[in-house]
């Protein structure tokens, strides 16, 4: 007669299945994709005509292939570059049509919520680099500019619905706020294709 | 009978364990579903730049990337080399892995996807700006550049 087969034990199993389980959880990484997100524009048309925007309403910003940085036509530095760009796209009066000289002119808006009509700036911030350049400059010229964006955006939030703008939750106040304070840069053709 | 009486006694049978495997393979299968590995192995050093003004990749099922750094095997140069999926490729490539990627995905989301730029930071501009114009006449609009979220410093 045969004897009876033992059961096999398996209450390691268990065990064997928690080891394989805590071997999931550290091997694979949940890390959060993060980046400074842009859209590029729709390439030109083959007989583009040339946009003429007047140079007061232009903020330019030039790398060269030394990561140096050119700002208006000046020697300028990444920590200071935020101020300038904010003091360029300020706008602390949206019911005044009129800016000083050297800011750049307004236009009219149309934005319910602010009641109305609003003049908001025209100014556009053109970043042209070299083929030189290094990618972290151009990063943290990026990084800069939409630094300065965001913090004017949050200064109106604050001032209009009385929380920062990446708190908002409502579409309308967010639409708004990104009406009045447009993200305006511009990334210039790059000038030579070709030659290495 | 009277022999498997004495045996038996009066105790309480245990509680069966004997699902708990099941449990935690359940767990497990979970675990490893969710979690994406589609990650392709990269050949390219990438050490992302840091910034403040970072967003968060939203749709990962969406996003495709593209890696440019200088290669890891350090016979093939120190040039940027650009890497699509698992291979090194040449800038005019992007064209097909665009359509491919796109062809890939549902008809609805083809208008939400993103190319996310994964390059390292000594990279010159002259390779970004040709992989740019290439996505720029693809039609594929949407980029994220890569970046680590870096502490903002209080002044």
């Amino acid at each position: 007669m045969a004897r009876p087969i033992n059961e096999i034990n398996a209450g390691s199993m268990a065990d064997i299945a928690f080891l394989l389980l805590i071997f999931f959880l550290v091997t694979t990484t949940m890390d959060i994709d993060t980046g400074i997100t842009r859209k590029l524009p729709p390439p030109p048309p083959e007989e583009m005509p040339d946009i003429k925007v007047k140079e007061r309403n232009i903020f330019k910003v030039l790398v060269n292939s030394r990561d140096r940085l050119m700002v208006e036509g000046k020697g300028g530095h990444i920590s200071l570059l935020k101020e300038q760009a904010k003091a360029f796209l300020s706008n602390p009066n949206l019911l005044d049509p009129n800016s000083p000289e050297d800011m750049p002119e307004k236009r009219l808006v149309n934005i319910p919520l602010f009641g109305g009509d609003v003049w908001v700036t025209k100014g556009i911030i053109s970043l042209k680099n070299d083929r030189g350049t290094s990618y972290d400059m151009y990063i943290q010229v990026q990084n800069e500019l939409a630094a300065a964006v965001s913090e004017l955006r949050d200064e109106l939030s604050m001032d209009k619905f009385g929380m920062k703008f990446s708190k908002l939750s409502d579409n309308e106040k967010i639409k708004a706020i990104q009406k009045a304070i447009p993200m305006a840069i511009s990334e210039a053709e790059p000038e030579d294709i070709g030659g290495r | 009978m009277a022999k498997f009486r004495k045996k038996g006694g009066k105790k309480t049978p245990g509680i069966s364990t004997a699902s708990l495997p099941d449990i935690i393979f359940m767990l497990l299968f979970f675990f490893m579903v969710t979690t994406t590995m589609r990650e392709a192995t990269v050949l390219v050093r990438i050490s992302a730049p840091e910034a403040t003004q970072v967003q968060k990749l939203e749709k990962k099922s969406l996003v495709s990337f593209i890696y440019i750094g200088p290669p890891l095997n350090t016979k093939l140069g120190t040039d940027s080399r650009i890497q699509l999926n698992d291979m090194f490729a040449d800038v005019k490539d992007i064209r097909e892995f665009v359509q491919l990627e796109r062809e890939s995905k549902d008809e609805a989301d083809r208008p939400f996807l993103t190319t996310s730029l994964k390059v390292d930071k000594e990279t010159r501009m002259g390779i970004v700006t040709d992989v740019k114009q290439e996505l720029r006449q693809v039609g594929a609009f949407k980029i994220n550049y890569s970046t680590k979220k870096k502490a903002i410093v209080q002044k």
